[in-house]
């Protein structure tokens, strides 16, 4: 039997926080801060094949680098995508934190993200599973970095609506 | 009391009342004229490769089942158990002997034939099995193309596509060489009505507006392909029956056409490299050139685009709301090309799909022009954009602009005549 890792254990704590602080400033909208959170090698995805981590073989509907993700940002900031200008907005529960593995420079860390968007009267739900790996820096938890990010929507495999804003 | 007009009127050449979008009377009656007597695409090929293959889909608001039988016909058939009615297949796709209805357990094979009922001595003398198979649609297709019509008689597949045939045998040449298979789609909804994406396939004159954010993310090699606003030989074809090909990038129209002087952009230098390693150099270059795919976007009424690199379907789910799947296509052909299909799959990402950096903003434009279009149900959609400039192509194609209402002018008039009072 795998061993149990607690939640209490510091440094999945600081993997925690880094995903709470995550959320915050997607549903901010504050991108530009968002986007150093990552590593410089960092992946960021939402995939449609629920099942798989062969994300460079099959079709995403996310599937970022870093180049890729700072164009993400340009376009979602600059005022020129209407999608993002007039975006919903969003609230985000990031809950049921189960850590899949823990050393003193990384945590995957498995959890549940609720997210409610509103736009033009309409409250619509996104339900995903996420799993973040983290980098923790030796510096501290200031310097804790993303390296990847999958977003497994519930219905990824079905129509959503089409996005201005990010999960 | 208003006085009754036919929703057919409500079509002009050039103008078209706002209420199509807005009117659920209108709408069902397009369910039954339109998606239950046109020919409507239901699969691609690729997606039923072998026996025993299927794919369920719909067509109009009706669920049906798209299978390849043992003998290589391919059928389409409504979901649904003869007996209660009940689905007989949630899946998406798979491979089966046949499909077995969950309440009762009556089973049907892949040609819809009614096989087996249990405790069948219950029905002596009361029903024929040879009687009760699967509704079946008529089923047809074209370069690969699949699609079904609930209409028992009338003209054949060939005789709608009609002149887009030529267009259809021309997209499929992005294959380099391969045929073509399905590598994947995308689906989102947005609420507004089905038209509104029907005509935005075949709008020019919204591209450098709407996808501005786009065309700022892409190299300048690419934005300079779709900067087609005053390229006078961007044209847009009226081919009959609804159908329209707007022509973007009309230097990849015919992809057979290649004097070789056209650089391979940076962008695919590591693809080139890569294939370079099995393939000989015109291959490559084959593969590689139609990596944006085709220079067209081929718009087949009602339901199907085939755009650039990949198709786009509609579905109509009510008046206000409209399911779209951004079909993501590629060469189908030996592993050295799976560099090629990834690479293809990051070009759909970067546009398509819900978190796109293209479709999120057409959907905001199209749910904008649903909330506008409820002030003035009477008030025109204009449709008249390259009217006075509209002239006979040498085939004899009404042709304008590319940033011109040709296609959607074309898809109006199909609208109206299926719409008519019988």
């Amino acid at each position: 039997m795998t061993e149990t890792i607690s939640t209490v254990d510091t440094r999945v704590a600081r993997a925690v926080d880094l995903v709470n602080r995550e959320a915050e400033l997607l549903d901010r909208t504050e991108y530009h801060v968002w986007e150093k959170l990552f590593t410089e090698d960092g992946i960021y995805v939402i995939p449609i094949e629920r099942d798989t981590d062969d994300f460079a073989g099959t079709l995403n509907m996310v599937y970022d680098d870093a180049r890729m993700r700072q164009m993400r940002i340009a376009r979602m900031t600059e005022g020129y995508a209407i999608a993002a200008v007039d975006s919903a907005r969003t609230v985000r529960t990031v809950a049921r934190f189960v850590p899949e593995s823990v050393s003193d420079n990384e945590v995957v860390l498995r959890s549940a993200q609720t997210l409610i968007a509103y736009k033009r009267g309409n409250h619509d739900l996104w339900a995903a599973d996420l799993v973040h790996r983290i980098r923790l820096s030796p510096e501290g938890p200031e310097g804790d970095r993303i390296a990847l990010k999958v977003i497994r929507l519930i219905n990824s495999d079905e129509a959503v609506q089409a996005a201005g804003f990010l999960l | 009391m208003t006085e009754h007009i036919a929703p057919a009127e409500y079509a002009e050449s050039d103008r078209v009342a706002a209420r199509l979008y807005t009117d659920p009377d209108i709408f069902d009656r397009e369910m039954t004229q339109i998606f239950e007597r046109s020919w409507v695409w239901v699969a691609h090929v690729s997606e039923l490769a072998e026996a025993g293959n299927f794919k369920s889909t719909y067509v109009g608001r009706q669920p049906v089942i798209v299978t390849r039988d043992r003998k290589g016909t391919l059928h389409t058939m409504l979901n649904r158990c003869r007996h209660r009615g009940a689905s007989l297949c949630e899946k998406p796709k798979g491979k089966v002997n046949g499909f077995t209805c969950p309440y009762h357990a009556w089973s049907y094979g892949l040609d819809g034939k009614l096989r087996g009922i249990p405790y069948p001595d219950g029905y002596e003398g009361v029903l024929e099995k040879g009687e009760l198979s699967l509704k079946k649609l008529r089923t047809e297709s074209y370069g690969g193309m699949v699609f079904a019509t609930f209409a028992e008689d009338g003209e054949s597949l060939e005789d709608f596509l009609g002149d887009a045939k030529l267009w259809i045998d021309r997209f499929m040449k992005q294959g380099g060489g391969y045929p073509i298979k399905v590598l994947g789609k995308h689906q989102f909804t947005f609420r507004g009505n089905w038209k509104i994406q029907l005509e935005n396939t075949t709008d020019g004159y919204h591209f450098p507006i709407v996808h501005r954010s786009w065309m700022a993310s892409v190299d300048s090699e690419t934005a300079d392909m779709m900067s087609f606003m005053t390229d006078e030989s961007a044209i847009t074809h009226s081919l009959g029956n609804g159908h329209s090909v707007m022509q973007m990038v009309p230097e990849h129209s015919d992809l057979d056409l290649d004097d070789g002087t056209e650089p391979l952009q940076a962008r695919f230098d590591h693809v080139v490299e890569e294939l370079s390693k099995t393939l000989d150099e015109a291959q490559v270059r084959k593969v590689v050139r139609a990596m944006h795919g085709t220079g067209f976007n081929l718009n087949l009424f009602p339901n199907v685009s085939m755009s650039a690199a990949f198709f786009r379907v509609l579905r109509p789910i009510s008046v206000d709301e409209t399911l779209i799947e951004h079909v993501a296509i590629g060469p189908d052909g030996p592993p050295e090309l799976d560099v090629v299909n990834r690479e293809r799959l990051r070009i759909h990402e970067h546009f398509q799909g819900p978190f796109g950096f293209g479709t999120p903003d057409d959907a905001e434009g199209w749910d904008r022009v649903q909330r506008g279009a409820a002030g003035g149900p009477d008030l025109p959609i204009l449709v008249n954009r390259g009217l006075a400039r509209e002239k006979a192509s040498a085939e004899g194609w009404p042709t304008s602009h590319v940033t011109d209402e040709t296609g959607m002018r074309a898809a109006y008039a199909q609208w109206k005549e299926m719409m008519a009072d019988d």
